[in-house]
């Protein structure tokens, strides 16, 4: 009857009380009996651990030099893959010929080949995308006999260095390590703005895994309700919802993801679909922006909200709810350029009243990344 | 304590009848941050979203399980919406209506029936 693919740790999950959701085509967690706000605050304050195993992991493995490799993936992405060092990750985006964005997705250097994470909902179209474009220099392999967990928190790199030592990784190391629960794929870094990280692990040794890293105190299950609170607080995106083939990276303001290489004047400017727009907004400036918003009050403003200056419509939320950290309603959405200046004071419709909101930086909460 | 299917409490107080959701409705709405309560002198429906909650997940409407005139509502819930997962039975009542006839409660599930209806 379910068309529901069954996550390597379901009975795990369900032996924790877990609330199961169907998301993107898999059997998800989307809450455990601590619930969203207690996991959220257990996340800032010790550790929490996701089972993000619906994410697409993905090899490029060289049919030559993994330079070639690079390159081609260059031609993909506004992103600068050939400079990304071996042991490093880094954050990049596939665009379309408009410059929109087909997906987001981390990408590292392993030294003979390229590891790329995707999002769940897009992983499908990304791989076909990706074998279209980059057959000729590299195989693209779907990993799918590996779970992915992310452990993120404060006390994360205490309860991982039980289990292989992680204290000399910087954010956005990436590397290989092997442990009591064969070959660890391990990175630091995750979606929730804590130090934290990434861990990719055969799903023969993945339960036992889980069940190691929960012995530890500090460690709890954290289901995708409180996920999307963190990432919220922590201004980044959700793909489809707040970044999508109709935005742009600029529009985005994932301006910081494309390195000076692949900008005009740079040692290998363009040359990626959407160029042409991309490249034109980085220097004139897009006609929207995604911004932070604050709603006053306490009434939450959800996805859809529609945003007013006076009477003008200027804007949408793309993401809203209430941020636990923060102790307040938060939200981001487009907004036109002329409203994104942080402070400016617009209005959300909700239930039919205009409700003020103030624009704010991003994030929310201060990100605690081990630089 | 009568139930509704829509999850709500009704008890009579003082010739009135107040409402609340049921543990079971505050617990699967998880934790509630926002609750936007109805104009007091108010008349309402059956069937009319009176009042809004809203959990860190979604946006919920409370209806009125019955016609009556809503005479006073808990402005505690506004600055406190947590109180509806502490305390749901009791403190956090959200409002109180008046009716023609108190007896219409009778109408409603008891206990045992709410319970099987959950279960």
């Amino acid at each position: 009857m379910s068309d529901l693919t069954e996550l390597a740790l379901a009975n795990l999950h369900l032996e924790l009380g877990a609330r199961m959701v169907p998301f993107a085509g898999y059997n998800m967690p989307v809450q455990y009996p601590m619930g969203v706000m207690g996991e959220h605050q257990h996340t800032r304050t010790k550790a929490g651990l996701f089972d993000v195993s619906h994410m697409g992991q993905v090899l490029l493995q060289p049919k030559g030099s993994i330079e070639d490799t690079a390159r081609a993936f260059e031609a993909l992405m506004p992103v600068d893959v050939l400079g990304l060092a071996e042991g490093r990750q880094r954050y990049g985006l596939l665009t379309n010929d408009a410059g929109g964005i087909l997906d987001d997705l981390m990408f590292a250097n392993r030294g003979d080949h390229f590891y790329v994470v995707v999002n769940a909902g897009c992983k499908a179209d990304d791989i076909a995308h990706m074998q279209a474009h980059l057959s000729a220099t590299c195989d693209v392999v779907p990993v799918t006999d590996r779970a992915l967990l992310a452990l993120q928190g404060p006390a994360a790199e205490a309860a991982l260095s039980a289990i292989v030592d992680v204290s000399g990784m910087r954010f956005m190391d990436s590397v290989n390590m092997a442990s009591d629960y064969g070959d660890l794929w391990i990175s630091r870094s995750g979606y929730t703005g804590e130090d934290g990280f990434e861990i990719s692990v055969a799903n023969t040794q993945a339960e036992a895994f889980a069940r190691a890293l929960l012995s530890a105190e500090d460690v709890a299950p954290i289901g995708l309700g409180a996920r999307d609170a963190l990432r919220l607080e922590a201004g980044l995106c959700l793909y489809g919802h707040d970044i999508t083939q109709e935005t742009s990276p600029i529009e985005a303001g994932l301006t910081w993801a494309i390195q000076k290489a692949r900008r005009s004047g740079g040692d290998r400017a363009g040359g990626f679909p959407g160029a042409k727009r991309i490249l034109q907004e980085l220097t004139q400036g897009p006609a929207r922006k995604r911004v932070g918003l604050r709603p006053e009050g306490r009434a939450p403003m959800r996805e859809g909200t529609a945003l007013f200056a006076g009477d003008t419509p200027i804007g949408t939320v793309t993401s809203g709810g209430f941020g636990p950290t923060v102790g307040a309603p938060i939200a981001m959405g487009y907004v036109d350029a002329a409203y994104a200046e942080p402070n400016t004071q617009i209005t959300g419709e909700v239930r039919g009243k205009r409700l003020p909101l103030t624009v704010s930086p991003m994030p929310f909460i201060q990100q605690t990344y081990k630089r | 304590m009568k139930y509704t299917e829509d999850h709500e409490w009704l008890r009579i107080e003082d010739d009135l009848i107040v409402v609340g959701i049921t543990e079971h409705a505050a617990t699967q709405l998880g934790d509630i941050v926002f609750v936007e309560l109805p104009e007091i002198e108010t008349q309402t429906a059956k069937g009319d979203e009176v009042v809004v909650i809203e959990s860190v997940k979604a946006a919920s409407d409370i209806l009125a399980p019955i016609d009556g005139e809503i005479v006073e509502v808990n402005e505690a819930l506004t600055d406190n919406p947590a109180l509806v997962n502490e305390d749901p039975t009791g403190e956090a009542w959200f409002f109180k209506l008046k009716v023609d006839d108190t007896s219409v409660v009778n109408d409603f599930m008891d206990e045992d029936e709410y319970k099987a209806l959950i279960d």
